[in-house]
Parts: C-alpha cells; sequence; structure tokens
C-alpha cells in the first residue's frame, strides 16, 4: 500500500513539474508585462537596423543554370544587322506621318526574314476600375473594345526551337515607345538589342525552350502592353470577331520572362566608368521572381561582360546624417565584437552600411506599397519569374560606334541568361522567392528578416492578457462588451473600404473633391453607425479592456498581413505597434505625473500620425522628401494603389484605420 | 508428330489460299498489301528526299520485311528478324505501330494533307498503338502489359512505363476504328537517342554495314530538325507479317541553295544491301515548288525514271541503286535557282492546344482550330448544307481532372451548343490512380466557318509524395490531341510501272491528320529539398498542440486541489501551492503570505540575476584571454 502511495505521489510531482514550466513562464511573462513589451519592441527595432549586416551573399542555386559556362556568340554580325533595324526605325520615325503603324510592319518583316512566326497584337487602353469584389482575383474579363479608337500595337515573334517539344518558352519583351519623339534613339535600341538576340537565337541549335518575343508598344505605359498580352495569351476570349486577322500564337508554358529596356539618362555630374543595368523585381503585393533569376543576371552582367548593376536605393537616405551615425555606431561594435572574438565577422564599414540601408528601405518600400516596378509585374500575376533590366550606356547612342559596342555588350548579357534559363530542367524553384536585397549581391532571407517583425507583435498578446486581468470585472465573458465597438469600428471601416467604389463611379470630379467627399462621407458612417448602435463608451465598457480587445484584432491583422504582404506588415507594425502599447485614457489617474506627461504627449503625436493620411504622408516623406508630398495626395495615391489591386490599401483601411479609432476611442475613454 | 502441324499448316494454307483469294483480291487498292503474296522473306529498301519549302530536306528511309504466313523454313528466318515474328506469335498482334521522334513536324511548312506528312507526323516521344487478336479485355491489358515491357527490353527504351493503366487507354473509333482490342499509349518525354536506333537497325538484314542504311551517320541524323524513329507492322493470315520501319529525318543543309545527298549524311551511298529485292532512291518534288516556275529547281545526276501523280501534286524521280558501285557513288544534288516562298497542302484546319488559366489549383485545355482557306480553297463552298468532320481524340492522365461537362465551342466567335455541332461523342472519364481520362468526339462544323475553339476546365490533383517523377518541377505532361479529317484524304496514286512498297503506301486512304503539341502543366509540388525541416517542425507544433490541449482537457483543477488538501492538511501539496501563486499571480494580487513571497522569490530574484551576470562575465573574459593567448 505505502509503495503505491510513494508512487501516486511521485507520479503527481511529475505532472506538476510539467506543468509548471509553461504555466509559470506565461504567468511570469504577463506580469512582467511592460518590461517585456519594451525590451521586445527594442530588440524589434535593432534588429531591423540590424538587417543589412544579417544580409548573405547571393549564389546560384539552382545547378542546371550553368551562367556562363558557354562563351557568347553574339557577334558584331547580328549587331550591325541589329543596326539596320534601328537606322529603319529611326527614318521611319522621322519621316512617315503614321510611324505607329509602320513600326510594327517593320518589326515583324525582320522578324520573318529570320523565320519567325509572327502576328500583331492590338490592345487598348484598360479603364482602371475599382472592383472591391475582385480585389484579390485577376482583373475581371472584360471583353476588349478595340472600337476604342486609341489602340496599341505589339509585334510577337516566335522562334520554334529546332529539337525541343515546345512545351516551354522564354519570353523576351523590349518596350518601345514611338509617341515619345525624345525617346526614340532608347526605343529603337531596345529593339535593336532584343533584334540581335532573336537572329542568334533563330540560329541557334541549342534551344530547348521556345523563344517569344514581344515588342511591346508603351504607349500607355510598359505594364499596360505586356499585361494585356499575357491576359490574351491565358485567358483568351473565344467570343467577338473570330475573323482569322486575329491570329495568337502561343508557345508553351512560359519559363522566364525578361523585360529589357534601354534608357539614356541625362549626363550627370557623377561620371560613370561602366554600362550599368538596373534590375527591377518587385512585382504586385511583394512578390519577387526567384532569387535565382537575378543571381543569373548579376553574375552574368558583372563577372562575364563588366557591366555595373544597380538595385532600386534611396538617395535620400545614403545622405542622411541619422544612418550615417548608425552606419558608424554598428562599425564600432562590429570592431569591438571583432575584437573579443576574432570569429564574429559582422563588421561593416559605415560606408557599406549607409547603402545597404538604402537599398534595404527601397526594397522595403517596393514590396510594401505592393505596385509592381515595371512590366514584369504582369507576368508574376501569372507565376512566371522575370525581370526587368534597364541597361544605359556609359556613352552615347547617336554615335555609332559606341551603340554597336553597347549592343553587344547587353545583347550577350540576355544571351546568357536566356542560355542559363534554357538550360534548366525544371520551373525555377531551389532559390528564395521571400527575400529582401539589400545589394545587387546581398540579400535578407525571409528567416531572418521575420525576427524584427516577430519581436514587433510578440509583445501584443502578452500586453493584451495583463490588460484583460488588470480589469476589476471577474466576469470570464466581460470582454462581450467591448465586442460591440469594435464590431462598429470594422464595420464603419469596411464600409470606407467600399466607399471610393462608388464616389469613383461619379466621374469628373477633381481628386481633392473626392477626398473630401470620401472624409465626409466616412464620418457620416461613422456617425449613423454609433446612433443605431449606441455609443461605444457604455457602462461596461471599461478602457483596458477596449485596449486589450483593439491589441487582440490588431494583432491578428498584423499577423494575416503578413502573410499577405510582409513588407507591408513590417512597417505597419512600426506604425501600430507603439499605438497599441501607449494607448491611455487622457482622464486616467496616476501617481507619477512626470511619466503620465509624457505618455500623453506620446499618444497625442502618435494620434496625428497614426492616421492613415499622415502615416503614408510621412513613409513617403521620409522615402521621398518632405517638399514634394501634400495630404491632398492621399486619394490619388490610393487610387493608384487599388488600380494596381495592391492589398496595402486593405491593409491601411481594415487593419491600420480601425486601429487608429480604436486608439482614439482610448484616448477619450471617460473613464468612469 | 512435326510433320503432323506442317501438314496441317500447309493444308491450312493452301485452303486459306483458295478459298479467300477473290476477297482478298478486292483488298488490292489498299496500299498495305501487294498485289501478290509473296512465296518467301522480301527485304527492300528504299529512300526518299523531298525538299521542304523553307529550304530544309526530308529524307524517308523505308525498309519493308515480309514474312509469309508459313514459312518453309519452319520457325527459321532467312531476313525477317525474328525477335519481330516471336513477337508477333506471342502476343497475337494484328498490327503495331512504335514511333521514337524528337522534334515537332511542322504542319505549317512541312506540309500536312500529303501522304508523307500525314504518316510521318508523330508526337515528340514515344508513341505505341497495338491491335490485337485476343478477344477478352482482361487479356488484352495482360498482352499489353508484356508487349510493352517486350518492346521496352528490344528498343532501349523506357516503353515499360506504359504499362500502368494510367498512362495507356483504349479508345474505340477516335485513333482508329476498333472492335475494343486496341490499346494506345504515349510517352512524350521519352528522349531518343542512338541506343534507340541501333537496335532498331539490328532489325535489318545488312544493319548499316551496307545499302541505304549505311547512309545513317549518327551525328548527320540526329543534327535534323525533326527524327521520327517508327515501326509499323502488320500481321495476318494470309500475308504472314509485313514491318515498314522508317526513319524520317528533316535535315538543314549547310548551304540554303544547293545540297546534296553526300553534304547532308557526309556518307555516300554506293551499292544496295545484297539481300534487298529491291534498292531505290526517290527525289519528290511537291507540285507546288515545280509548277510556278519550272525553274526553281534544278538537278543534277540523271534519274532512270521521272513520273508524276494522277492528279500532278508531285513529280517522282526514280534512281535505281544497283547501278552504283563504290567507284561511282550515288549523289544526287539540288540547286535551288530562286528562293521564294511557297507552301505545301495544309490541313483543311490547323489544328493547336494551349493551356488557359494559371496557379495551381484549376485551368483550361483548349483547342483552337483555325481554317486554313487560301490551301484549300476549291475543297469548301459556302453552301448551307456543307460540314466538315473533324474527330478529336485526347488522353489525359488523372491527375488532371477534366471536367467534361463543362466543353464549350465556339464558332466563328460565338458560343455554340454543343449538341448542334458534337456529332458523336465517347468519354471515359479518369479514374484516380487506376485510368487516364478518354476523350473521343466527333464534330460537325460548317465548311465556311473559319476558326473554332473548345475548352475544356480542369482541376490538377494532388500526388502521393512517392508518385512524383524525379523532376517533378518540370510540370506534368499532357500527350499530345489527334486532330483527324475524315471527309480528307490524302493519297497519291502514281503508275504501276513503279513497283515500290513505299509509293504502295501513298495509294492507301490515309485519313489527313494531325497532332497538337504537348502540353506542360506546373502542378503543385511538395518541396523536396525540405522533408526533414517539415516533418520536424509540423510534429513539434502538432506535439505542443495536442499535449496542452489533452493536459488542459483532462485535468480537473478543483478536484485537484480538494483531493490534495484532504490528503494532507500540514504540509500544502505542491499542485495547489502553484495554482493559488499562480491565479494571484494572474491576478495580480499582491503575495501577502511569506511562504508564497519566499517560493515566488528564487523566480527572479536580485541575487539570482547578479549570479548569472557574474557567470556570463566570467565566461566571455574567459573566453577573450584565452582567445587572445
Amino acid at each position: 500500500m505505502e509503495v503505491a502511495e510513494v508512487e501516486a505521489e511521485v507520479e503527481k510531482k511529475a505532472t506538476a513539474t510539467r506543468s509548471r514550466l509553461i504555466v509559470r513562464l506565461a504567468a511570469l511573462l504577463v506580469s512582467y508585462s511592460t518590461l517585456v513589451s519594451v525590451v521586445c519592441c527594442l530588440a524589434g527595432l535593432i534588429a531591423l537596423l540590424v538587417l543589412p549586416l544579417l544580409a548573405k551573399n547571393t549564389y546560384i542555386s539552382e545547378n542546371a543554370l550553368l551562367p556562363g559556362s558557354a562563351n557568347p556568340v553574339l557577334s558584331y554580325q547580328h549587331v550591325t544587322q541589329a543596326n539596320n533595324l534601328i537606322l529603319d526605325i529611326m527614318n521611319i520615325a522621322d519621316d512617315k506621318e503614321a510611324p505607329d503603324i509602320e513600326i510594327p510592319k517593320l518589326i515583324a518583316k525582320y522578324m520573318e526574314i529570320l523565320g519567325a512566326e509572327t502576328y500583331h497584337h492590338k490592345f487598348s487602353q484598360p479603364q482602371n476600375q475599382f472592383h472591391p469584389l475582385y480585389f484579390f482575383s485577376t482583373s475581371p474579363n472584360s471583353p476588349p473594345t478595340l472600337a476604342n479608337l486609341s489602340y496599341g500595337t505589339s509585334t510577337v515573334g516566335i522562334i520554334r526551337a529546332p529539337r525541343g517539344d515546345g512545351k516551354e518558352a522564354i519570353v523576351l519583351v523590349s518596350p518601345y515607345n514611338t509617341q515619345n519623339a525624345g525617346g526614340i534613339d532608347a526605343s529603337a535600341s531596345s529593339i535593336g538589342l532584343a533584334f540581335s538576340v532573336f537572329s542568334l537565337l533563330s540560329r541557334a541549335t541549342w534551344l530547348a525552350k521556345d523563344i517569344i518575343w514581344v515588342a511591346s508598344d508603351s504607349r500607355f505605359g510598359d505594364h499596360t502592353s505586356v499585361s494585356a498580352w499575357l491576359n490574351d495569351y491565358h485567358n483568351p476570349n473565344f467570343i467577338g470577331d473570330a475573323s482569322s486577322n486575329r491570329i495568337f500564337k502561343r508557345a508553351g508554358t512560359m519559363a522566364c520572362g525578361i523585360v529589357f529596356k534601354v534608357v539614356e539618362k541625362e549626363r550627370r555630374e557623377k561620371y560613370e566608368d561602366r554600362d550599368v543595368v538596373t534590375m527591377y523585381a518587385e512585382a504586385s503585393n511583394g512578390q519577387m521572381p526567384n532569387l535565382d533569376l537575378l543571381n543569373v543576371v548579376h553574375y552574368l552582367a558583372v563577372h562575364r561582360q563588366g557591366i555595373r548593376v544597380r538595385i532600386g536605393m534611396f538617395g535620400g537616405l545614403v545622405k542622411s546624417h541619422l544612418v550615417r551615425v548608425l552606419g558608424e555606431v554598428m562599425q564600432q561594435v562590429g570592431r569591438f565584437a571583432r575584437s573579443l572574438n576574432p570569429d564574429w565577422r559582422f563588421e561593416m564599414p559605415s560606408s557599406e552600411y549607409v547603402e545597404g540601408t538604402a537599398t534595404l528601405a527601397s526594397s522595403i518600400y517596393s514590396q510594401a506599397l505592393g505596385v509592381p516596378t515595371g512590366p514584369h509585374g504582369a507576368f508574376r500575376d501569372y507565376q512566371v519569374d522575370a525581370v526587368t533590366l534597364e541597361l544605359s550606356p556609359r556613352f552615347s547612342l547617336k554615335n555609332e560606334h559606341t551603340r554597336l559596342a553597347f549592343l553587344l555588350k547587353g545583347g550577350r548579357l540576355i544571351e546568357g541568361t536566356v542560355r542559363s534559363v534554357n538550360n534548366l530542367l525544371e520551373k525555377f524553384h531551389q532559390s528564395f522567392f521571400l527575400y529582401f536585397l539589400t545589394a545587387p549581391n546581398k540579400f535578407v532571407s525571409v528567416g531572418v528578416y521575420m525576427i524584427p517583425f516577430a519581436f514587433l507583435v510578440a509583445p501584443l498578446p502578452i500586453i493584451a492578457a495583463s490588460l484583460f486581468n488588470l480589469t476589476s470585472n471577474r466576469n470570464p465573458w466581460r470582454w462581450l462588451h467591448t465586442a460591440k465597438p469594435l464590431l462598429i469600428t470594422h464595420t464603419w471601416s469596411v464600409v470606407v473600404t467600399l466607399l471610393p467604389f462608388y464616389i469613383s463611379k461619379i466621374s469628373d470630379l477633381p481628386s481633392t473633391h473626392c477626398m473630401l467627399t470620401w472624409a465626409g462621407g466616412s464620418l457620416m458612417a461613422l456617425v449613423i453607425l454609433y446612433i443605431v448602435f449606441g455609443s461605444p463608451y457604455s457602462k461596461h465598457v471599461e478602457w483596458r479592456l477596449l485596449k486589450a480587445v483593439m491589441i487582440a484584432s490588431v494583432s491578428i491583422g498584423l499577423c494575416l498581413m503578413s502573410i499577405i504582404n510582409f513588407a507591408t506588415a513590417q512597417i505597419g507594425a512600426l506604425f501600430v505597434v507603439p499605438m497599441c502599447l501607449f494607448a491611455l485614457p487622457i482622464r486616467v489617474k496616476t501617481n507619477n505625473s512626470l511619466i503620465r506627461s509624457m505618455v500623453m504627449t506620446c499618444n497625442l503625436v502618435m494620434a496625428v500620425l497614426g492616421f492613415p493620411v499622415t502615416a503614408v504622408a510621412l513613409m513617403q516623406g521620409v522615402i521621398k522628401g518632405f517638399g514634394t508630398v501634400s495630404i491632398l495626395e492621399f486619394w490619388d495615391s490610393m487610387k493608384f494603389l487599388w488600380g494596381w489591386n495592391s492589398a496595402t490599401y486593405l491593409y491601411l483601411v481594415l487593419v491600420h484605420l480601425p486601429c487608429w479609432l480604436l486608439f482614439l476611442h482610448i484616448l477619450f475613454h471617460p473613464c468612469r | 508428330m512435326a510433320s503432323h502441324t506442317f501438314l496441317s499448316l500447309l493444308l491450312f494454307y493452301l485452303y486459306s489460299f483458295h478459298l479467300l483469294r477473290p476477297i482478298y483480291c478486292s483488298f488490292g487498292s489498299n496500299g498495305f498489301e501487294t498485289t501478290s503474296v509473296p512465296k518467301e522473306e522480301e527485304f527492300s529498301e528504299e529512300l526518299l528526299l523531298k525538299p521542304l519549302p523553307d529550304y530544309k530536306v526530308l529524307a524517308h528511309f523505308h525498309f519493308t520485311s515480309t514474312s509469309p504466313p508459313s514459312s518453309s523454313n519452319g520457325k527459321h528466318h532467312h531476313l525477317f528478324p525474328k525477335s519481330i515474328a516471336q513477337l508477333v506469335k506471342k502476343y497475337k498482334i494484328r498490327e503495331l505501330e512504335l514511333s521514337f521522334t524528337q522534334g515537332r513536324w511542322n504542319y505549317d511548312r512541312w506540309g500536312a494533307s500529303d501522304p508523307l506528312s500525314t504518316a510521318n507526323g508523330k508526337p515528340p516521344g514515344v508513341e505505341l498503338w497495338a491491335l490485337f487478336d485476343i478477344p477478352t479485355k482482361e487479356e488484352i491489358d495482360a498482352t499489353w502489359r508484356n508487349l510493352t515491357h517486350s518492346l521496352s527490353g528490344l528498343f532501349c527504351a523506357s516503353i515499360n512505363f506504359l504499362e500502368s493503366s494510367t498512362s495507356y487507354s483504349a479508345p474505340l473509333w477516335g485513333f482508329l476504328p476498333n472492335n475494343g482490342d486496341l490499346r494506345y499509349g504515349a510517352l512524350p518525354r521519352e528522349a531518343v537517342c542512338t541506343e534507340n536506333l541501333t537496335p532498331w537497325l539490328k532489325l535489318l538484314p545488312c544493319r548499316d554495314k551496307a545499302g541505304i542504311a549505311s547512309l545513317l551517320d549518327r551525328p548527320s541524323i540526329y543534327r535534323g530538325h525533326y527524327h521520327s524513329q517508327r515501326l509499323k507492322l502488320r500481321s495476318d493470315g494470309l500475308n504472314g507479317i509485313v514491318i515498314e520501319q522508317t526513319l524520317s529525318v528533316v535535315l538543314q543543309p549547310i548551304d540554303r541553295t544547293s545540297w546534296s545527298m553526300h553534304q547532308l549524311f557526309k556518307k555516300s551511298l554506293t551499292g544496295k544491301c545484297a539481300l534487298a529485292k529491291s534498292s531505290k532512291v526517290f527525289l519528290e518534288i511537291e507540285g507546288t515548288l515545280v509548277s510556278q516556275n519550272e525553274n526553281i529547281l534544278e538537278l543534277v545526276g540523271e534519274a532512270d525514271m521521272v513520273t508524276n501523280d494522277q492528279r500532278d501534286h508531285s513529280t517522282i524521280y526514280q534512281y535505281n541503286v544497283e547501278r552504283y558501285s563504290e567507284h561511282e557513288a550515288l549523289d544526287i544534288r539540288v540547286n535551288w535557282k530562286k528562293l521564294l516562298q511557297v507552301s505545301f497542302l495544309q490541313a483543311p484546319l490547323h489544328a493547336s492546344r494551349f493551356l488557359m488559366g494559371s496557379g495551381n489549383e484549376r485551368g483550361s485545355i483548349a483547342i483552337s482550330l483555325q481554317s486554313a482557306r487560301n490551301s484549300t480553297k476549291g475543297l469548301y463552298d459556302n453552301s448551307k448544307n456543307c460540314f466538315t468532320r473533324v474527330v478529336i481524340f485526347q488522353v489525359v492522365p488523372w491527375y488532371v481532372k477534366v471536367y467534361y461537362h463543362t466543353l464549350r465551342i465556339y464558332v466563328d466567335g460565338a458560343i455554340r451548343d454543343a449538341k448542334d455541332v458534337v456529332e458523336k461523342i465517347n468519354v471515359a472519364p479518369s479514374e484516380d490512380k487506376v485510368s487516364p481520362g478518354t476523350l473521343e468526339m466527333m464534330l460537325q462544323f460548317p465548311c465556311g466557318m473559319m476558326s473554332a475553339a473548345l475548352t475544356l476546365d480542369f482541376d490538377k490533383g494532388f500526388l502521393h509524395i512517392d508518385e512524383y517523377p524525379p523532376d517533378a518541377n518540370q510540370g506534368f505532361d499532357i500527350p499530345s490531341a489527334l486532330v483527324s479529317f475524315p471527309d480528307f484524304i490524302s493519297r497519291r496514286i502514281y503508275p504501276d510501272s513503279i513497283s515500290s512498297p513505299l509509293l504502295q503506301s501513298y495509294k492507301g486512304r490515309n485519313i489527313v491528320k494531325s497532332y497538337t503539341e504537348v502540353l506542360l502543366v506546373p502542378l503543385t509540388t511538395p518541396d523536396f529539398s525540405m522533408p526533414y525541416n517539415v516533418i520536424t517542425f509540423t510534429c513539434t507544433v502538432l506535439a505542443l498542440y495536442f499535449g496542452s490541449m489533452v493536459n488542459v482537457l483532462r485535468r480537473r483543477v478543483s478536484e485537484e486541489e480538494r483531493l490534495a488538501k484532504s490528503k494532507d492538511k500540514r504540509k500544502p501539496g505542491l499542485i495547489p501551492l502553484l495554482i493559488s501563486k499562480i491565479s494571484n499571480k494572474v491576478r495580480g494580487i499582491k503575495e501577502d503570505s511569506a511562504n508564497q513571497s519566499q517560493s515566488s522569490q528564487p523566480i527572479l530574484g536580485p541575487k539570482v540575476v547578479f549570479k548569472v551576470v557574474l557567470i556570463a562575465l566570467i565566461a566571455v573574459l574567459g573566453h577573450y584571454i584565452f582567445n587572445s593567448s
């Protein structure tokens, strides 16, 4: 008997110790919630600032790519052929009355000489209509209205791989614009560049995938023509005029899209010692092409052709003193750490840190905006990896000799990239899809950049739990009363989301009026909701409970957004998390007046800055400089966002705005 | 015993010969059969060269071996490949065709409705079909399985993948009219190489040592733009076994304007295979190349015979190989005098197939038919009662789950009711992991139609982890669909003065047909490189979740508390102590009991913090000192 009792005792102890750890840890965290939240927030901020130090060098993950394993064979012969085309285009642009009809014909003629299958693709300008119900799906399949007089004509040529089975295709896109008289040089060079590569590929015996060249007429923007063509490629419309002149040829599943255009930059003060290629990779909602694609381009450009590779960077941040000081601090810390242990090699020169930060900021911002940075974005909508390369020559393109040399270099870069992708047996899947770039050859992968966000979001549930326990009411269902204001706020935010749809139906309103209508409508909706459902400050609504519920809803919103577009959630957390943590009613009584006044100041500042309109303006101010930003442009920037189906709009209105409203509710809580 | 069998066989042979002769003669127009039953095994070799409009050259090698129904030598053969004879005998094959193809036949440029294109256009990869002389379905399936394995061994190819019931189908009339004894399978991804050619050459009596086959220089023929190697056999009681071995290659001459046989193959033809009954080289010049301007092509070398077909579609130049020797090799040379764009006979409708939609969830297969009117104007009239029939045969693997009820047909840009257009349809829906989906459909379009399109929606299925092939991330293939036009017959009738099995086969009633592209469907693939991470992560999460869940559900806090109290009143139990403490903590009530404050102290007392910091400092210092020294 005794033995059994002892055993039971031991067992009980064992279970007790097991449950002890988790529960105890949770209780500990909750009881020290203030400390935990401060530490976590600081850690999050520091981790964010340290990201450039943690960036790793890129490497080519897919072995089959074999970049640069074959010598480029693009020769002067191809380039001189291309030069003839360039000269013809420029002649047409100068002489002919209708260059926009003649140029596609000319390109098609040149394509046919190479033995390619050609056709013209006509498209009209799409109407940027806000469709709240079709938000995440691709644009609804509306019949194309070519009756519209103004339409663009892209020319498409297809080379069938001689021994290939035609299952896959590589798409080359060269946008050109005939409307812009000044840029005809660069436009013609883009086409010439594509033609030189195309003429090489039409004779290549090693092709395994078909090659499609789209000379896209970018009179309505680069993106429009490419996305119109891609839409017809993937979702053709069989109803309508089905005469044989609407020929549309296809070449299998797309393996990759390479968009390239020649851009002649204004002569800058800064002397460029090399040709430069700028890579744009961000597609809609922060999607990125596979890192391998960028790696291949970077490798071939830098190590084979000697072209400098750039990616987007915020020039303003490079000059910013704050960032420079941070860079110095990082350098010192790194040096100190190294002196402690020579194996800790995270020392980084401050200039490199500053550049890395500026690039990283640009990378995060472009992803957070959720708007593609070029025509490659249209490819990503169909799960095709694509990148836009903007080639800018070192010397002027007017000089024929330098133009030929530039075409040879650029052509070889594209030839090498096509060859690498052609080598691929499988689609891009080896390398990262979720990453930020801090330099053309440095990246921060998802595992690292999630840390700051995790730190920022981690205190939210802890604070919510501790607030919930601090309330005087002991009823476990006490939060139900506070659910009402939460529900009202979110209903309101849904109404605010949908309002622009109806406002945009009223045509011919200047954007300021639209903005005011939107604001007025929203206010009215709020008032109506309060009249219908009653005041948010009922007897049972304690401010602590309200704050707890707000924090809970915000943390859910942030986590959801981090799945859709991580960068948006990351930037949003920087605004929202302090709002959640600092919220305190004005009328609340505390012992320490100093802390109270400090918190109150913070609260008032955040009430202003946290308002989505000012938050967006602040964000744009930091990035682009404050001189250009105006609050009244909010309507335009929102229109821009929903025009591109960016989920950032939804985040701003469905997560950020209710958070701010609840924050105000707490701020003006009567504290009975 | 043996003599008895032989006698009965002989009797049967004579009997059948006498009885069936008249019937058989009525079949004489069918190109496959020859006008007289061969007494002994025969072999003939032929090569047909044909300049194509895009300055490429089609070289079509044609080897025919025949074996009489009952060989005078019993089981032994003189010329006929024994392995094939055994195959036919064992699996009771009535007809079989196996093709290995690389590249695509360009129906637009190389012709689509002449007999050569109709017979040569084959889908990329391996295609195998066979007709069996076996009554029951189960037996046919079993025989098919054995056959695939045998052929796989015979031709060094992975034809054995057609064994699985998910990869072959039994079409009733879409591919070839039959009584359910046809089996059809295709492997679009099979690569074709010399290792498939060598066993194929072994079936020839002279291999590639002499005769026309000696032209088969591997680097030259594999450099071509299209390469299709076929074996077609037919056996019946009357003719015995006939096998046709053909190899079609489309070569690009180095000099576009002029080419010769020697340039194309890097070898010369110095004589015939001694065992061949006939050995001939033909040069076929399509009518469109000649009629426009007589002087487009110039021929160097004198032909033995020049003939036109009955309707002047083409001209044939015949060269008898036996006239040539090592001293005087046969070398046909063709010069293009003038470069111009012409096209060969087109099929009435140009068929292409493509995928619609994107993403890993669903999509649609679309088949688009474009009228090629300019080339076949004569065949069309715009009268209301004129209809063109189109037969579509398509096999879709089970993981592409086609919803056949979503069939939509658009004719000239307007959606049409399926029952107006579909004349006959036979659908065998796919069964998961058992059988592929087969669609046979006969459509009737008005003759004046310019374009038509068919769409079928599908869902993408999930495969089990071990069903994925090694290169799953490439995507999955849907084999080519076959679009045939039963109202259009491609035949060319040449004067009887040419006795050639190759040209005889032109006489047959070959239906115009074309294969569509192979489609590549990207399916969802798991991240194969990270199974370990995924498994450990999910297991950890699940374990944590279920552990704590079970713990919470099983626990009865108040009861445990009471139990512990009643058991030991002197010393408060560990659990009630803990619980009261936690609840105090959670409620934020300051501990007033000395006991509790004592026990809560060790969690994060200043002493503990001090100790931890001290130890950390010592560790860092020690590390620093040891490293620097």
